[in-house]
């Protein structure tokens, strides 16, 4: 069973990418996608029925070299588990909506190879990877997924290849992300250094050990589990879009819409989390970099959530929304809550690719237009979409009744993850939990305000768009109404295993019961002896667990006042604040920054490099070698081969003469 | 004339009394109307002495008092010998009978050029060593001229002649010195007077007369002069011939001497072997570049080869061995294979060796074209076909016997070589459009193209056994 949901959505990427003229497209579209359906149930199975003990299926060995030893495994435990109904779900759905989406696109002309096929196996491509990444019982096979879905995300970003904007994204997407690979290899080398391992098991029995060595690396002394720690974070920056190596999400919507809700919300993004929540027993003993991870995640959160409030396009409005809740998770992670980490990944894979198809089913509406400042009025034409996207954005904003369990799935995972940041030890907790706050007042602004200029008001912009404006179809509609489900009811229904009393979490979790850490028994995640986040947390006094609804409903009041109510206040409150529009506007000027400080000087170099070292230095010595001083040695061999015999036995004899005289002078005789 | 040395030379002296009853039979009754027939026996009794020898014997057995000796190595070495004696008497026959060459002495000589070469890598004695290296050579120098109404043909055998001479008389020369220091003809004696403090002055000038004599058998720079010649000149047949059983009898009859006379000089020879196999294959690389006519090109060709091969017995190890006798099993079935393809390329009914003529003829014939590319990438040394793994192999047991520069230099060589058969390549598949060949009308060598090109792929799994065969050749000559 775990071999069919690891390798069915490979034998539907290779059937629908290779096998698609023969079988006809509609038949390579539903195989890949029956695949996936089929791995998604299964991975339901799994879900419902994984007891807490994990177990690895082995499939091959795939390196043994030394004492490098790999293998390809299926490791089920509750994190795999979890990943499982998360990716094949989103995955299923988008697959089934793809039908719908992807039927016409302006960008392909009529007549040409039909690039539906190629899609489909792309998606399914990107989920075979995506499911070796959280199999994985090794790091190196977890780095074959990772670069897998590096992958199968740049072939889907730059899926319109013609667009030069799209090429430029998806090459975007893949150098930051190399970035961060370099820093995650150097990780992976790291822990094999120390350990002598590759696989999870080995490395954590020495996680306690590793707390407490020392390790020299670039002129300086680090503590070996901080340093390690570090460089796989930094490797988890890249692909989830943390602050500083970010910037390939936004622009990573260039992509076609299903993609964004699969790959740039959902699934890829939260590998990153994924990968620290594996890697807690050694996160445990690296408190340093556990505070770095936490203020990078506040810090995004905060600073995605800021940049979101005055986008226009209704994709980079969800973009950055996933950019700053992946902050959320990051927060929960560095306090040593991975339980909330992963419970706010759960539902906001629901509810974030609820946004991001309902956004789909919008833009197809709207003839591919994706500014808000053309919308308005939609409520009417387009009410499936509207209520999809109406649940979505109550779930991302957090609607909920204070101080019970009864919510919408991102009222119970964010508050998790607020009240997790309040209790966290270490000095970043309380800049974390204040940046969260603030950063959900903004998210439910910015939710709001995409809603209300969306679906309320008067149409404006282009008004045949608008008449021509209609309902999607069945299959765009009914995975919304799938997900809508998930957004609304997931919260709820896993409130208690993820962040409820410590015997459930620890059941859930496979954790062994409290105390028993030391022992070196160690679940899916990992708590210190020093980590009481979960308890401190359940403690929070009252004002910190309303908090998150406050914030809310602040954000909710003022996105009503300025876009229902007073419509041009938006206008004169950013001619008045006209440089912190600006600097808002161009997402704080990272871009701008890289381009000036990394990009041109690196291009540079390259050119220089290109032209001074390759161009002049090596192909200048090979073509002088190849076309001039080769031909030179040939024309005076074949001036020697004269055709006279004398000229021959001349030459014989010359070289007898030289043999012998080396002989003699090289002392081989005496 | 014991029963046991007449067991040692049992196949040689079938092949000698086939060749007189031969020539005296078919002298009567019906002189060139039976060459046809005549070649095909002789290949066909070519091949089963091939399976006689190699399936039979085992073990080392001397006769004549030292004179011949029959070990793994020899067998390995007559069989290699044969059977591409026999492929390329196979793969003539048709071509020499449409342009009225096929005499029926040309099987019939090279039965005698045959049994000098299986003397010649059994020879364990200096007498034995130039009577087999002489009976090959004078059958040579015939077969060089067998088309006496070309100039070309006659000029090349006049040539091959007389240097051939020149070059007897540097070995003999140092032959004749050897004895003179050794106080004997026999390997093993000359091998024990080397032994003890240093080796003599006079047997180190006699090791490198020898080597030079040696060295023009196998066309090694700088004795290789008459190659391009001579190959450029004789029928395509004999080239063939020329290019193939002779050079793996030289090549093994030159472990032969290194390894069973000098085994105690590897230091002094190895120099001498070092400096020809490198200056063989920069030349065989460099001269061979803008040449136009692909038998002199293949002539420029094997002197590279060459070139490997003594780097493999340049390592004066048994590794090294192994590694050149399986580098010349490979480059005889490339050599074959891209000789067959010369043989059948023709325009108008008129053979060509045109390189520009091949321009685009994977479009014409694409089989034939691939399996020509492939043979070409092999003899390259591209990885993954049959000539990489020889050149590995030659290349490693350089490392191993401490010749680091060698291996080098042959790396540097293998990169300039690879521009003229890539370049065939090229004319092949993008070259400008020409007149097109004539239709592939010789269907045994088309065979024998297709199946060397299979061989150069398939081999590389287990080397049909080969490499086996040659490790247990190879300990049978270096103790």
């Amino acid at each position: 069973m775990e071999s069919i949901i690891l390798f069915a959505p490979l034998a539907g990427s290779l059937v629908a990418g290779f096998l698609w003229k023969p079988l006809g497209e509609r038949a390579a579209k539903w195989i890949s996608t029956g695949l996936v359906i089929l791995a998604c149930f299964f991975s339901w199975i799994i879900f419902f029925g994984f007891d807490g003990t994990a177990y690895t299926v082995e499939i091959a060995r795939w390196i043994d070299s030394g004492s490098m030893m790999g293998d390809w495994a299926i490791r089920i435990d509750r994190l795999t588990a979890i990943m499982l109904v998360v990716i094949t779900s989103v995955s299923a759905l988008v697959h089934v909506y793809s039908f719908g989406y992807m039927a016409h696109d302006e960008n392909f002309r009529e007549g040409e190879e039909s690039y539906r096929p190629r899609f489909f196996s792309f998606l399914s491509l990107f989920t075979f990877a995506m499911l070796t990444l959280v199999t994985a019982d090794n790091l190196v096979q977890l780095f074959f997924g990772w670069e897998g879905v590096g992958l199968a995300s740049y072939l889907l970003i730059g899926f319109y290849f013609r667009k030069p904007s799209a090429g430029a994204a998806a090459m975007k997407a893949f150098i930051i992300n190399r970035i961060g690979d370099f820093a995650f290899l150097l990780g992976i080398f790291a822990l094999f250094f120390l350990t002598d391992s590759v696989q999870f098991d080995t490395i954590f029995e020495q996680a306690a050990e590793l707390g407490e060595t020392q390790i020299g690396f670039l002129w300086t002394d680090w503590n070996a589990a901080n340093l390690a720690a570090f460089l796989l974070f930094v490797g988890a920056m890249g692909k989830s879009a943390q602050l500083l190596l970010h910037t390939w999400l936004p622009d990573a919507m260039e992509g076609p819409t299903p993609v964004s809700a699969l790959i740039h919300a959902a699934t890829m993004v939260t590998a990153g989390v994924f990968l620290i929540c594996r890697m807690s027993p050694v996160m445990e003993y690296a408190p340093e970099t556990m505070g770095f991870v936490t203020f990078i995640g506040a810090t995004t959160a905060f600073f995605a959530a800021t940049v979101g409030l005055v986008q226009t396009d209704i994709k980079r409005v969800i973009a950055y929304s996933t950019c700053s809740q992946l902050g959320y998770m990051f927060v929960a992670a560095g306090v040593g809550m991975y339980p909330a980490a992963m419970f706010h990944l759960f539902t906001h894979a629901f509810f974030k690719a609820l946004l991001f198809l309902g956004a789909g089913s919008v833009i197809t509406a709207m003839h591919h237009e994706q500014d808000m400042m053309n919308y308005g009025g939609l409520r009417k034409k387009l009410p499936y979409t509207f209520w999809a996207m109406m649940i979505g954005t109550l779930a991302i904003t957090g609607v909920g009744i204070p101080l019970t369990h009864i919510g919408f799935a991102g009222f119970l995972s964010k508050d998790a993850i607020i009240e997790s940041a309040w209790a966290g030890g270490g000095a970043m907790a309380p800049y974390a939990f204040w940046m969260l706050v603030i950063a959900a007042a903004m998210t439910s602004f910015y939710s709001w305000r995409l809603m209300f200029l969306t679906f309320w008001g008067s149409p404006r912009g282009d008004r045949r768009r608008h008449d021509h404006a209609h309902e999607s179809p069945a299959v765009m509609t009914v995975p919304l109404a799938v997900l809508a489900v998930g957004a609304i009811l997931a919260g709820m229904l896993w409130y208690g295993p993820f962040f409820g009393d410590h015997d459930q979490v620890a059941a859930f979790f496979g954790m062994p019961h409290q105390g028993a850490e030391a022992h070196g028994q160690i679940g899916s995640v990992f708590f210190g002896p020093e980590n009481t986040v979960l308890a401190d947390a359940h403690a929070a006094p009252v004002w910190v667990r309303v908090s998150p609804f406050v914030a809310m409903a602040a954000g909710l009041v003022l996105a009503w006042q300025m876009y229902l109510r007073r419509p041009d206040l938006p206008g004169r409150l950013a001619r008045n604040q006209a440089p912190l529009y600006r600097f808002l506007l161009n997402k704080w000027y990272f871009d701008e920054l890289y381009e000036h400080a990394v990009v041109r000087p690196t291009m540079k170099f390259g050119r220089f490099l290109w032209n001074r070292g390759d161009r002049t230095v090596i192909d200048g010595t090979v073509r002088g070698v190849a076309t001039a001083f080769i031909p030179y040695l040939a024309r005076l061999a074949g001036r020697a081969q004269s055709g006279y015999i004398f000229h021959y036995a001349f030459a014989m004899v010359l070289g007898i003469a030289v043999l012998l005289t080396w002989l003699v002078l090289a002392g081989g005789a005496e | 004339m014991t029963a046991t040395d007449f067991s040692t030379v049992l196949p040689e002296f079938v092949l000698a009394l086939f060749a007189i009853l031969g020539l005296v039979i078919v002298a009567y009754a019906g002189k060139d109307r039976l060459a046809p027939l005549l070649t095909w026996v002789t290949a066909a009794v070519f091949t089963l002495t091939a399976f006689w020898i190699g399936l039979n014997g085992g073990g080392t057995t001397a006769g004549f008092g030292g004179l011949i000796v029959d070990d793994a190595f020899g067998r390995f070495a007559k069989v290699t010998v044969l059977l591409s004696a026999a492929a390329v008497l196979i793969m003539s026959e048709a071509y020499m009978e449409r342009r009225g060459i096929l005499r029926f002495e040309f099987p019939v000589l090279i039965v005698l050029a045959v049994i000098g070469m299986m003397i010649m890598v059994s020879a364990d004695d200096l007498m034995s060593l130039y009577m087999g290296l002489e009976l090959q050579s004078l059958s040579l120098y015939i077969v060089a001229a067998l088309r006496r109404d070309s100039v070309k043909s006659t000029e090349a055998g006049l040539k091959y002649f007389v240097l051939g001479a020149l070059s007897s008389g540097m070995l003999l020369y140092g032959a004749s010195l050897s004895y003179g220091f050794a106080g004997t003809t026999s390997f093993d004696g000359i091998a024990s007077a080397v032994t003890g403090e240093g080796t003599p002055l006079g047997l180190v000038f006699g090791l490198a007369f020898l080597c030079a004599g040696l060295a023009f058998k196998v066309s090694a720079a700088p004795f290789h002069m008459w190659t391009p010649d001579v190959y450029e000149g004789s029928p395509t047949p004999v080239t063939t011939f020329f290019a193939t059983a002779p050079k793996v009898a030289a090549m093994a009859l030159f472990a032969r001497l290194l390894y069973g006379a000098f085994p105690d000089a590897v230091e002094d020879w190895q120099q001498v072997l070092g400096i020809l196999s490198v200056a063989s294959m920069f030349l065989g690389s460099i001269a061979a570049v803008g040449q136009p006519n692909i038998k002199r090109l293949m002539a420029y060709s094997s002197i590279a080869h060459m070139g490997y091969g003594l780097m493999g017995l340049a390592s004066g190890t048994v590794f090294g061995v192994q590694a050149m006798l399986i580098y010349m099993a490979i480059y005889v079935t490339m050599n074959l294979g891209t000789f067959a393809f010369v043989m059948s390329t023709e325009r108008d009914g008129h053979p060509v060796t045109d390189i520009a003529s091949l321009s685009m003829l994977s479009a014409r014939d694409p089989l034939r074209a691939l399996a020509m590319a492939l043979l070409l990438f092999s003899l390259a040394g591209v990885p993954p076909m049959l000539g990489f793994f020889g050149k590995v192999g030659v290349l490693y047991a350089a490392v191993e016997g401490g010749l680091v520069w060698l291996a080098i230099a042959g790396v540097i060589a293998s990169v300039v070589a690879a521009y003229y058969y890539i370049r065939i390549v090229y004319l092949m598949y993008f070259g400008p459009e020409i007149e097109p060949l004539d239709f592939d009308r010789a269907p045994v060598a088309r065979t024998f193209v297709l199946a060397s090109a299979l061989v150069m792929l398939l081999g590389i799994f287990n080397f049909f056994g080969v490499d086996s065969i040659a490790a247990g050749a190879a300990a049978a000559l270096v103790p």
